[in-house]
């Protein structure tokens, strides 16, 4: 088994009585693309912030290869972060930007300058070495705060919301440079992000936090398809959600008795009857009929209103219990569809396309 | 920008009050400077002969040059102490959290909001009883004492427009906290120190009342102009008036300059994509 690049042990953070970060264990492996992903003021950034001493934990460790750093002072610590505003220094040329941590870790200039050349070349950003920052596009901003912190070759490069500066499309561009700028250095990335997207699409593994502490850890698809609480659906977006009791049927169906009626499941997994779940049905699951008869877990809603999102258009219906259910059709299905809002329709959807929310078997799976 | 809003008053009502502003400001000033070129002994407006002779007299008075020595020495001395000291108070309010910090803050911010017979009064009972009265170098820690928030508030200005990130960056990238102090922080607050260099120089130049408390024997330029005064009324007095403001006014003006500028080229930042 080979060590962990870098782990955080039990580690806390408060201010006054505010707990910020609670008890987060995590290890990141070398090579690794993690993105750390959660609503504002879940801790994420403190986290992060903590990774390169520039908070200090209240309580426990931060070890770089083995090695605790926790007490090491930034400027000593080789984890560079890329800031969110990338706080690129202003009176200093690209050059010198790119140049500045070398000439603070005092490496000659002629490998310094062979360096910050190789790294301008790299990111494309040769040609505009001489120009002041201020008079950069937001892209090319970018690419100096990604070389600034990569000309120093970490082992680890930390990322705060480095994208959510840039508009839509030099996002999207931006995010194909990211990972295959990653891909190719084997460098670990440490990603702080509020944006699914974002994380979804970059990492190997996503951390979900909430309130301070680690909701679910693992790869995009897992959380995607197996989301562990009714934070992380919610969070991730586009699931519905039943609660209800764990029950057996006489004739061995086995599902959720729910306000809208017993909803089948394949996988009982372990869980007993007798006790409170959630049901979480992904949108693209779900198939919206106006007649009934079409599948084993049938629910008739109304619908309430239609989201249009390109190729696809999000359907919000509601149950007579009132529960909320969010399905996503093809644009040629919804044509034939052909429902109005405040129409009677139905959604069903196969008993395997539903995950029951925090029952153990689900663990062994993540 | 906003020139397409309509004012309540018309145009010329505007204009007409703020060019009276500027005739009750500057019409003294002006008058000063007409009659120190004039050749008549007493300042009445039929003006005989033009003349710089009063320029020559003051240029050859010992009295006023010493006062002038004594000045651009007091001057000096204060705008190097106050600027440090006031540069080093913003930045510990712009860079720490510290227990009291508003308490610490209105306290550095206080001196000048002390009526200045108060301040001038206690100074020389203190600079008296350790026996430093009399001297140019109580005159320049007085000053020190007025100017230093106005140093102060320059400097917070400029650094408030420095996201905090800049600092942090430098030593995240391995700057030590002096390196990042001087290679980032210095750098961005060059033109606010400068405008404070200037403007604390001007308040001691201009200062008269603690300068004539504490100084004793030892006469600064505006000490001298009121003692010249109460003896009789002397042309050379529009001389050195005219003098001192345009020493002042080019003070103010270049210090004016300085933070326009810097404010300047910090919104172009911003604006840039």
């Amino acid at each position: 088994m080979t060590q962990p690049l870098l782990e955080l042990h039990n580690l806390n953070k408060s201010y006054g009585t505010f707990e910020a970060v609670k008890d987060i264990d995590l290890s990141v492996d070398a090579g690794e693309f993690l993105a750390i992903m959660g609503p504002s003021g879940c801790g994420k950034t403190t986290t992060l912030r903590m990774m390169a001493g520039l908070e200090d934990p209240t309580r426990g460790d931060i070890r770089l290869e083995g090695q605790q750093i926790n007490d090491l002072p930034v400027w000593q610590r080789e984890t560079p972060l890329v800031w969110q505003n990338l706080a690129l220094f202003p009176y200093m040329t690209v050059r010198e930007n790119v140049e500045f941590g070398l000439r603070m870790k005092k490496v000659p200039a002629p490998e310094r300058q062979r360096r910050c050349a190789e790294w301008l070349e790299r990111l494309g950003i040769a040609g505009f070495a001489d120009r002041n920052v201020a008079k950069l596009s937001g892209g090319q901003r970018q690419r100096v705060a990604l070389a600034r912190s990569l000309v120093l070759q970490p082992k680890v490069l930390l990322l705060d919301e480095p994208l959510s500066a840039l508009d839509a499309h030099m996002s999207i561009r931006m995010q194909g440079e990211l990972k295959r700028l990653q891909r190719e250095l084997g460098i670990t990335f440490v990603y702080v992000t509020h944006s699914h997207s974002e994380a979804f699409s970059l990492a190997d593994r996503v951390v979900i936090m909430n309130a301070g502490r680690i909701e679910q850890l693992g790869t995009p698809q897992d959380i995607f398809l197996r989301p562990r609480s009714r934070f992380v659906a919610q969070f991730v977006g586009g699931i519905s959600l039943f609660s209800g009791v764990l029950k057996s049927t006489k004739e061995g169906k086995i599902g959720i008795d729910s306000a809208d009626g017993l909803l089948q499941i394949a996988d009982p997994a372990s869980a007993q009857s007798g006790t409170r779940c959630d049901l979480a049905v992904r949108a693209d699951r779900i198939n919206v009929t106006t007649q009934p008869g079409w599948g084993t877990n049938e629910v008739p809603c109304t619908l309430m209103s239609e989201e249009f999102a390109g190729a696809v258009v999000n359907l919000h219906l509601e149950t007579a219990a009132g529960t909320g259910i969010v399905a996503q059709l093809q644009q040629r299905d919804l044509e034939r569809l052909s429902a109005r809002a405040g129409q009677q329709v139905y959604a069903s959807w196969h008993p395997e396309d539903g995950v029951l929310l925090g029952a153990p078997a689900l663990k062994a799976v993540a | 920008m906003n020139s397409h809003l309509k004012h309540a008053l018309p145009a010329w009502v505007w204009f007409t009050g703020l060019m009276l502003v500027f005739v009750i400001l500057y019409a003294p000033i002006l008058s000063a400077l007409v009659f120190s070129f004039s050749a008549d002994r007493f300042p009445s407006l039929d003006i005989t002969r033009f003349s710089t002779k009063w320029y020559a007299q003051v240029f050859a008075d010992a009295r006023a040059l010493e006062a002038l020595k004594n000045s651009l020495t007091i001057a000096l001395s204060t705008a190097l102490v106050a600027t440090t000291l006031g540069f080093a108070a913003a930045y510990a309010d712009f860079r720490f959290r510290f227990f009291g910090q508003r308490m610490v803050l209105a306290l550095a911010l206080l001196p000048p909001t002390v009526p200045i017979v108060v301040l001038s009064l206690a100074m020389l009972a203190f600079f008296s009883r350790i026996g430093l009265s009399g001297t140019v170098g109580s005159i320049i820690l007085a000053h020190v004492v007025v100017a230093t928030p106005f140093a102060m508030a320059i400097c917070r200005l400029r650094l408030e427009q420095m996201p905090q990130e800049y600092e942090t960056a430098a030593q995240n990238l391995g700057a030590t906290p002096g390196q990042a102090l001087r290679l980032i922080v210095l750098p961005h607050a060059a033109p606010a120190i400068g405008a404070a260099a200037l403007i604390t120089f001007a308040v001691s130049l201009d200062e008269y009342a603690i300068a004539w408390f504490v100084g004793g024997l030892e006469q600064t330029v505006p000490v001298t102009v009121l003692n010249t005064l109460q003896g009789q009324v002397d042309p050379t007095i529009h001389v050195i008036g005219t003098l001192a403001f345009a020493a002042t006014l080019s003070l103010v003006f270049a210090a004016q300059l300085l933070m326009l500028r810097s404010t300047k080229s910090h919104k172009n930042k911003e604006v840039s994509p």
